[in-house]
């Protein structure tokens, strides 16, 4: 069973048949050739597969190819412009953040995601955007120093791009009066 | 690929119930986060999918005039913890929330298929059997409103009928209003876990420190999440202390049916209820406008 959808994936749009039974990520690899999308669990764990879809991140890994008709999809092969890198992935190489490599494209986009909201993050907090990605080198710690810095960066000269939907990381101060 | 054999997406309420009543083997899929899972693992095989994803009326939460807190299936456990209703009347809800999975999940999981998946461990059923939370369901055939506490029939089971969707989650004012509330997610990992146990306690004071009305809601205590109505009883009248709520605590165990599994022993999840219930409490009436026990 096949289905046409049309989508636009790091900024160029593409419109052809995918089979039902496919996840995004295997489209994303497969079809468009994508490999920076990686595979590791395959269930929604590890976070390698992560991508962001309409600026939100998301495993692609258990997400319908045809799920991702009229949605606009952020690669790891996006994020640098014009072979200068974003400033999330400057801040990963100046703090060591990436080792074997397999997480970064999927940490990369989260931070990416994390930074271009403009909000401040707790450590706790950033701890927690980040706890959907494992891995298995680093010990973390160099991760949340990049994570740290490159959301700093992004606040002080809004030098990330916009790839997300201005209300999804909401700032905690606005909410209703309290009960 | 996933083991699917036919896949159909419905863009209204009527058009999903019709396709399930003209074929009852369709499974209802949302988020996915469950069900994707369950096929990559070979416990469902040739799937016939209808996606309810696109059905823009099933994903608001909001608080209607009458006060009643309204929440659509499809509302993503991401958009649990950052409404601005959810976080001012029924925080309780953020909370279990924002202890799901991590962020890539919440941002897809639906609280609907958190329900319907029937898992005794699911993050937000503790704390809707505190909140006595009122399902609607909907089929061809006309609707009706089940208590959360009927819907749950058994691991993996709930009495969602054939050709059946749920349309909504409500929360009555009765349930929210005046109650403080504390949810303990106990798991190994702090993120990315399934719970050990679940504990949910709301509660509202009289006088400033009579117990007035105490809601215990746990999960993994038992098949399906569950409710210490003798430990509440108890509680109803008592004035706040250390004591009152150590016994609580004990009478909590007696409403639950824990066991054995890889996670934890049934003695194990007993001390946890123990210790967690009277934790979760002491919290609740903080946030109910009580003083803190020493």
């Amino acid at each position: 069973m096949r289905k046409k959808i049309a989508l636009t994936v790091n900024g160029k749009a593409e419109s052809f048949e995918v089979d039902v039974r496919e996840s995004l990520l295997e489209v994303l690899r497969n079809t468009l050739g994508y490999t920076g999308v990686k595979k590791g669990c395959g269930v929604g764990e590890c976070g390698a597969c992560s991508v962001l879809i309409d600026g939100v991140p998301i495993d692609s890994c258990i997400y319908l190819a045809v799920w991702a008709d009229g949605k606009t999809i952020l690669t790891i092969e996006g994020v640098a412009q014009d072979g200068e890198l974003s400033p999330v992935q400057q801040a990963f190489v100046d703090e060591g953040a990436v080792q074997c490599g397999f997480c970064t494209p999927g940490l990369v986009l989260t931070t990416t995601a994390l930074a271009e909201s403009g909000r401040e993050y707790t450590k706790d907090e950033l701890k927690r955007e980040l706890s959907g990605h494992f891995c298995r080198c680093t010990g973390y710690q160099n991760i949340v120093k990049a994570a740290e810095k490159a959301i700093e960066t992004c606040r002080h000269d809004g030098s990330c791009g916009n790839h997300h939907p201005a209300d999804h990381y909401h700032d905690p101060e606005k909410q209703e009066g309290s009960t | 690929m996933y083991d699917i054999q036919n896949y159909q997406e419905a863009l209204t309420l009527s058009e999903a119930t019709e396709t399930l009543t003209r074929n009852p083997r369709m499974r209802i899929i949302a988020g996915g986060t469950d069900l994707l899972i369950k096929l990559h693992g070979g416990q469902i095989e040739a799937a016939e999918l209808l996606s309810i994803r696109n059905i823009e009326a099933l994903s608001h939460i909001e608080k209607r005039p009458d006060g009643v807190i309204s929440i659509g299936p499809l509302a993503t456990f991401t958009q649990m913890t950052q409404d601005p209703v959810i976080k001012a009347h029924v925080p309780i809800l953020a909370e279990a929330a924002v202890s799901m999975g991590g962020p890539q999940i919440r941002n897809i999981a639906t609280i609907g298929g958190n329900v319907c998946n029937g898992a005794t461990s699911a993050d937000s059923a503790s704390s809707l059997f505190a909140l006595e939370a009122e399902l609607v369901l909907i089929s061809s055939r006309g609707s009706r409103v089940l208590p959360i506490s009927e819907f749950y029939l058994g691991p993996g089971k709930v009495d969602l009928r054939a050709g059946e969707i749920l349309t909504e989650i409500r929360i009555l004012p009765r349930h929210y209003v005046g109650f403080g509330g504390h949810y303990i997610k106990f798991a190994m990992r702090k993120a990315m876990d399934i719970a050990t146990l679940g504990v949910a306690v709301l509660c509202k004071l009289e006088a400033g420190n009579i117990l007035a009305e105490v809601k215990i809601g746990l999960g993994v205590a038992g098949p399906t999440p569950l409710r210490c109505f003798e430990a509440e009883a108890y509680a109803v009248g008592k004035a706040v202390s250390t004591d009152v709520l150590n016994e609580v605590g004990r009478l909590a165990i007696r409403s639950a049916k824990a066991r054995t599994s890889w996670r934890a022993s049934k003695e194990y999840r007993e001390h946890l209820i123990q210790e967690l219930v009277p934790r979760a409490l002491r919290e609740a009436i903080v946030q109910a406008g009580g003083g803190e026990i020493a």
